[in-house]
């Protein structure tokens, strides 16, 4: 008797689970899709639009760029080690750039403006619903989504691709810096493989997973600061649970993308 | 007899197991300035956000100018609304005059909506200077008086408030109690004012209803308030601990 109670105890909590892991799942898509009409239909706000690109786009640069020359160079030291061990020290150059562009650029720079933008805009949107600000914007004719929503999620899209096409540029300096400097390549030589080894493919690839991931980071925002409880306890669990949320649906999509572009 | 600027029938509505309107019937007529007491958690704000379409009743029908709010088309009758928050709930992120100025800012110049917000601001008491600050940087007195400036910018034919005077120092209470007597006459709108300062009831109000439990235990007359009979009420006004309202809730 008590086993198929312990039983029942142990069924109802994953079924409960389920349950909430698909209301979620719900809730989010739904929300996308609110989000995604008024992309496209108006009234329109390109004042509230540029000012989100600023704040997505240009003053992510410097902690996207910082991150970017660390990684190059890291990982031109990592593969010099690594090729050494089968004499192929020659191929860091090309890998460097083929694993920034395709790889490390999108999704170091997406985890790192997901815990600079996710946080943010969970805040900002939080907040404005704690003080009856949302609310606010109703009474003055304004829809919320189409004024908050709409131009965070657009700006995400439009800035990622520029975002992560720098951090490639300075990851692969990064690379050159070390390679160059600390392991005796020749700078033009290295430019030139890491120029001759890279294809439209690779960029094109990286890119459209940055305008992805940049959806995903403004969504996980905008969703949890727009449904975030009372009190500064309600903003700050919104502001964690939008980075986090952010950060495993960048890893998630990120095999899903590089699985589609790889069989394709 | 007129038809009623606002009218609430038999509203419910429950949030989750918390049932806070269980039947309200309130009418309010053109120009009048009605004022909703009860204690804190007994649905004024949930009464508000009925009428303005912010919380949608489970059952019973809220009309404005005679007809159902959801055969209104949204933005039409939201145009005819201004209203004032308990916090301001100005956008940080704008200007004063930004904030002042939102609605218009869809359809005039930035020169006009700025000139439209300083005559604003000037109304409610503030000096053109204060345009230009953020929100965070004036006083809680000074945000009302903006949140009031951006209730009354486009002359709406029905102004809500909401605890006006909660927060500030008696005095500035005063002020602010002042000018929305002021302005009510003055724009000759219709005003709902929420609240449980009762020097700010006996100076907005034409008529005053009683929320309690859900529904509205008394309506009339501001000057019949004090000799009204009803429990709820007499408790309330007096502020006393001993009566039908509980004072732990």
């Amino acid at each position: 008797m008590a086993a198929l109670s312990v039983l029942h105890g142990f069924v109802a909590g994953v079924g409960a689970t389920v349950l909430g892991f698909c209301q979620a799942i719900g809730a989010v898509t739904l929300f996308a899709l609110r989000g995604l009409l008024a992309i496209v239909t108006p009234p329109w706000y390109p004042r509230e639009l540029l000012r989100q690109i600023m704040k997505i786009g240009y003053y992510s640069l410097p902690v996207v760029g910082l991150t970017a020359v660390a990684t190059g160079g890291v990982l031109a030291l990592q593969i010099y080690i690594g090729g050494s061990r089968f004499n192929a020290e020659s191929v860091v150059a090309s890998i460097v750039a083929i694993g920034m562009v395709r790889e490390l650029g999108p999704v170091l720079g997406g985890l790192v403006v997901a815990g600079r933008v996710s946080a943010a805009i969970a805040a900002e949107i939080g907040t404005m619903r704690v003080t009856e600000q949302i609310d606010a914007l109703t009474t003055l004719s304004t829809n919320p989504f189409k004024y908050l929503v709409a131009p965070r999620l657009l700006a995400g899209v439009l800035t990622m691709p520029i975002l992560v096409a720098v951090a490639d540029t300075i990851g692969i300096m990064g690379g050159w810096l070390v390679g160059a400097n600390r392991l005796g390549f020749n700078p033009e030589t290295y430019i030139r493989n890491t120029v001759d080894f890279l294809t439209f493919g690779d960029i094109a690839s990286g890119l459209v997973k940055a305008a992805v991931f940049g959806f995903i980071i403004t969504l996980m925002g905008c969703f949890h600061g727009y449904n975030s409880g009372r009190g500064a306890q309600g903003v700050g669990r919104a502001t964690t649970n939008a980075v986090v949320s952010a950060m495993v649906l960048i890893l998630a999509f990120d095999y899903l993308l590089t699985e589609l572009f790889f069989s394709t | 007899m007129s038809t009623p600027k606002i009218e609430m029938q038999d509203v419910h509505k429950r949030f989750g197991s918390n049932r806070v309107l269980r039947g309200v019937d309130l009418s309010v007529a053109p120009s009048e300035s009605m004022v909703i007491i009860g204690g804190s958690g007994t649905g004024k704000s949930v009464t508000i956000k009925s009428v303005l379409g912010l919380v949608t009743p489970d059952k019973g029908s809220v009309l404005v100018d005679g007809k159902d709010v959801r055969k209104w088309k949204r933005e039409t009758l939201l145009d005819k609304f201004g209203m004032l928050f308990q916090g301001g709930a100005l956008f940080d992120s704008l200007k004063v005059w930004e904030n002042v100025a939102f609605r218009a800012l869809r359809s005039k110049s930035t020169e006009e909506c700025r000139e439209l917000a300083i005559e604003k601001l000037r109304r409610v008491g503030l000096k053109p200077e204060t345009a230009d600050q953020l929100p965070a940087e004036l006083s809680g007195g000074m945000q009302k008086r903006v949140g009031l400036a951006r209730a009354i910018a486009t002359s709406p034919e029905i102004i809500f408030f909401d605890e006006p005077t909660t927060g500030l120092d008696p005095i500035m209470s005063d002020v602010i109690n002042d000018l929305i007597r002021e302005l009510v006459v003055e724009l000759k709108c219709t005003a709902m004012t929420i609240t449980h300062d009762m020097t700010s009831v006996r100076k907005i109000a034409d008529r005053v209803a009683m929320l309690h439990d859900g529904v509205i235990q008394w309506t009339g007359p501001v000057g019949d308030m004090d000799a009204s009979g009803n429990p709820y009420v007499e408790q309330f006004i007096n502020g006393r601990a001993d009566g039908p309202i509980e004072a732990v809730r």
